[in-house]
């Protein structure tokens, strides 16, 4: 560690843990004192609130309480303290450089569809997993993405522009991307998915539209996929079998529809125009499916809809622009309108891990265009904790739920902002990433030696 | 008319064929018309070439025609300032008059008959410059049809003009004013070791580009290290698909470049003295890269890695050039004192990297780290979205430094996104800073300008309100967005 890194540790680090592997809470109970707490449970917002940790499990959060005899204590000094972040849509742990294929598994390609499942392919060792804690981020929901090729020309041009490097992906002949898995994103954790077969997910749209041919024909196959899913469902011995009718999906394929089919797992489905979203709550609703709506840029338009149906959204609030035909109706107060008309919000960064850390800058953005501070945290904790079916557990400072909290350098929405310690379930966070020790490396004062000797 | 027509077309035919005697040598048959090449003892030396033949003729052929819009004196007052010079007034007042910088500082009079803007409780900045945009070229919506950007049908394409391929109707050029932004380089792609010419715009809605183009602004030309043009052209099967082939690209170029700027000048001396010379044929990509061996032009060139720029260094000690500066350079903070010793900016984002290999070792304090070893550091868009938020990437940016004790102020890190990307693109003598003279390009903040929560309020361009977030009478939307869905009500 470099001179530099040595003074910032001295003068705000105090209470980090020292070394870089993770350590548990001293006797297995921590209290961080005088800390102001965004709880979003029930208490709101606590001043000088001290939060008691016990066994990895949240004990108590009281204002102005006292800290258990023996408790590891941790002087917050009216910090912020807020839930660990859930990352609510992402490719982190199955995609470690966007450009390098070889790096990529978060789409399935070739034959795999529905059956495809990231689980199989979470890397625990990814160097982005400490980048990820140092934006506040405890958990992540991984997504696959429907690998759609490049299209021509016009794609390569547009991928080879400046900075960009291509999704490098194979074109997917299924519309369904595949299963998500949630990640516990602790240090050493050699097996980090605390929730499998956590959604399906469909890419629909224009980008989907580029392999099946239209929108339309997009939405009809999802109808197909459902319908043949079902029926398949009443007749699994049949099928074994072989007197059933034959079904354009897989075995393997069908199987992993069935709990969408019976409710018990969400679809989350890429859709950004606000009457592909009506279509895809009509689908919902008929095949009594539990929906997610990732994208949603034209969210706003139907609101009233969304709220009715109880279906949520995972957004990005930076999107304002008409980037394609499907998101003309981009505004930067789609979540404000989203939250205002009832509808359950996520706030993400654009989905590649490269801006995962944006998440929370566009939490501060939305609320720059509308929604309550409150509301924004909550976009960022426990409403991705609800959607994805973990808020029993996570999300919110609350008894008896995991300890996964973070103590910030201020207000946990600015560009100022830092984690000074990350605690998942009650273990402390080393602070290292792999960006850091670049930094430091550098920052060190030239002594003759090359860097590599640093 | 037709009659200037058809004497330039005799013109033009009698030079092709002393071009075609230049290049083909005289045993080699004919000149288009199918006669004879003239003998070159019957040129009339001292007969100017018509303009477009000459690249010394007329420099700009496609002259600005922007012209500001009305305004009228204008007083900025309580206003919390960040001048771009390195200076910050807690409580000044900036006095905008015919369209530019009257006074700026603590003690200012209003003059009579100014319009008082009270900014009390805001701040007041430079317009933001983004020195590295593709909005025109890349516009929204994202169709093959507008996808004007890369000209990939050779590596060398430093005969187009980022210019030409501009919709101004981009609704991203909406976005990025209501973001702050005043002013552009519009570059090409990156899929090229010489992507083309880069435009400096004022960020005012027009309907042709030329009504864009901001006065008086040199051109830039984009190059490009790297991943990108060896892999566009190595997957054609074509030279460069290798490192060393983009650097063995380049080297040809500046070889070729150096002997027809030798020609042209040659041409040019003799024609001065009245003696009998032959024009060189012009040649556009060779104009643009004589334009930079001339001092005329101006290197923006992508390049990521530590190593790489080092190795453009190299090839400009080579061939006597300069480079303005480096774009995305991740890796900048490893060179940070080479950097400094040329003279080379950077632009850079705050934390975006890792998605290629090139952009791997990107890291947070890369502008705080390069700020400090002296070099001229730029935070930079590339992108339509990021462009509308440059402030927040320049407090993420600084943020960094101070969290390892760089003491970067806020006073020194508003010029990442004003004065300096203003020297880089070379209009810092026009805009860039709140000093009297200048271009009146002005942001009044909501708050803390490198705050998540600052909103641009009003935007001034040459003095007049081109945005202000409380008036929708200056809030201009694209002919594109008139009858969309949001009729780009964005905000």
């Amino acid at each position: 560690m470099s001179r530099l890194a040595l003074c910032a540790a001295a003068g705000l680090l105090a209470f980090a843990p020292a070394g870089n592997a993770a350590e548990p809470a001293s006797g297995g109970v921590l209290a961080i004192v005088h800390a102001r707490a965004e709880t979003l449970g029930p208490q709101g917002r606590v001043e000088d609130a001290t939060v008691v940790v016990r066994g990895g499990k949240i004990v108590s959060v009281t204002a102005h309480g006292a800290a258990p005899s023996g408790a590891q204590v941790i002087d917050a000094a009216g910090r912020v303290v807020t839930p660990g972040f859930v990352a609510a849509s992402t490719n982190l742990t199955v995609a470690e450089i966007d450009g390098v294929r070889e790096t990529r598994d978060d789409s399935a390609g070739g034959r795999l569809g529905a059956d495809f499942d990231v689980a199989y392919g979470v890397n625990p060792a990814s160097t982005l997993i400490p980048l990820a804690r140092q934006g506040g981020i405890t958990r992540a929901v991984v997504t696959p993405v429907a690998g759609r090729g490049y299209g021509g020309d016009a794609e390569e041009a547009a991928e080879a522009d400046t900075a960009g490097a291509g999704d490098g992906l194979s074109p997917s002949a299924s519309l369904f991307a595949g299963q998500a898995a949630a990640v516990r994103l602790s240090a050493d954790d050699p097996d980090p998915v605390f929730k499998t077969h956590a959604g399906m997910v469909a890419d629909l749209g224009a980008d989907a539209a580029r392999t099946t041919g239209a929108h339309a024909s997009s939405l009809i196959l999802l109808r197909e996929a459902l319908d043949d899913a079902r029926a398949y469902l009443g007749r699994r011995a049949a099928y074994e079998r072989g007197q059933s009718r034959t079904f354009d999906l897989s075995k393997g394929d069908l199987e992993a529809l069935a709990p969408v089919i019976e409710g018990k797992t969400p679809l989350l489905v890429r859709v950004h125009r606000a009457a592909d979203i009506r279509q895809v709550l009509k689908i919902a609703k008929a095949e009594g499916v539990r929906l997610i709506i990732e994208g949603a840029e034209e969210g706003w338009i139907v609101a009233p809809e969304l709220a009715a149906s109880g279906t949520p959204v995972l957004i990005d609030t930076e999107a304002d622009l008409p980037v394609e035909f499907d998101s003309l109706g981009s505004r930067l107060d789609n979540a404000a309108r989203l939250k205002a008309a009832g509808v359950l919000v996520a706030i993400e960064g654009s989905r590649d891990f490269d801006n995962l850390r944006q998440a929370r800058f566009n939490a501060g953005t939305a609320v720059a265009n509308g929604l309550a501070y409150g509301d924004a945290l909550a976009a960022l904790t426990l409403n991705p904790a609800k959607i994805w079916g973990f808020s029993d557990h996570l999300g919110s400072l609350e008894a008896g739920k995991e300890a996964d909290l973070v103590i910030w350098s201020g207000d946990p929405l600015e560009t100022a902002t830092y984690p000074e310690a990350v605690f998942i379930a009650g273990v402390a966070q080393p602070q290292r990433t792999r960006g850091l020790e670049l930094r430091d490396r550098y920052a060190k004062p030239d002594d003759g030696l090359p860097s590599a000797y640093h | 008319m037709t009659a200037s027509i058809l004497r330039a077309g005799a013109l033009l035919s009698a030079v092709l064929a002393l071009a075609a005697c230049e290049t083909a040598g005289a045993d080699k048959p004919l000149s288009p018309g199918g006669q004879a090449p003239t003998p070159s003892a019957d040129v009339k030396p001292l007969k100017p070439l018509p303009k477009g033949l000459d690249p010394a003729a007329d420099a700009d052929p496609f002259p600005s025609t922007y012209t500001p819009m009305p305004s009228r004196p204008t007083a900025i007052v309580n206003a919390h300032i960040l001048t771009g010079t390195g200076r910050e007034i807690e409580a000044g007042t900036v006095v905008m008059s015919g369209g530019k910088i009257l006074a700026v500082g603590a003690a200012v009079a209003v003059p009579a008959g100014a319009e008082v803007v009270d900014a009390k409780g805001r701040w007041v900045t430079p317009g933001v410059i983004d020195a590295h945009s593709h909005l025109g070229v890349y516009p929204s919506p994202e169709v093959q049809a507008h996808s004007d950007g890369n000209e990939l049908t050779d590596p060398n394409t430093a005969n187009v003009w980022a210019e030409h391929s501009i919709w101004p109707e981009d609704p991203g050029f909406d976005r990025a004013r209501a973001g702050g932004v005043t002013t552009l380089e519009v570059l090409p792609g990156s899929g090229n070791l010489f992507g083309g010419r880069a435009a400096i715009v004022k960020n005012i809605p027009a309907i042709t580009v030329s009504a864009m183009k901001f006065p008086g602004a040199p051109y830039g030309l984009k190059m490009a290290c790297g991943e990108n043009p060896k892999r566009v052209y190595g997957s054609k099967g074509r030279a460069p698909s290798t490192a060393m082939g983009n650097v063995a690209g380049y080297r040809k170029a500046w070889i070729d470049a150096a002997d027809y700027k030798r020609r042209w000048d040659e041409y040019h001396a003799k024609a001065a003295r009245g003696e009998k010379a032959e024009p060189p044929k012009r040649d556009l990509t060779l104009d643009t890269l004589m334009g930079v061996l001339n001092g005329d032009i101006r290197i923006q060139n992508h390049c990521y890695r530590a190593d790489e720029m080092a190795t453009m260094i190299a090839i400009s000690h080579e061939f006597g050039f300069h480079i303005a500066m480096f774009h995305h350079a991740s890796e900048a903070y490893k060179i940070a004192p080479l950097l400094a010793k040329e003279g080379i900016c950077i632009a850079t984002w705050a934390d975006w990297a890792n998605f290629k290999m090139e952009s791997l070792d990107g890291i947070e304090a890369n502008a705080a780290l390069a700020h400090r070893g002296g070099v001229c550091v730029v935070i930079h868009s590339d992108d339509p979205i990021i462009t509308q938020h440059l402030n927040q990437e320049a407090g993420i940016a600084m943020a960094a430094g101070n969290r390892i004790g760089l003491h970067i102020t806020r006073a020194e890190a508003i010029a990442w996104i004003t004065a300096n990307p203003a020297k880089a693109i070379g209009v810092l003598d026009q805009t860039g800073t709140l000093e009297p003279g200048k271009m009146a390009d002005v942001v009044i903040w909501s708050a803390d300008p490198f705050s998540v929560y600052a909103k641009a309020d009003t935007v001034y361009i040459d003095g007049a309100t081109a945005f202000d977030r409380f008036d929708p009478r200056r809030q201009p939307k694209s002919d594109f967005e008139l009858g969309q869905p949001g009729e780009g009500a964005f905000q």
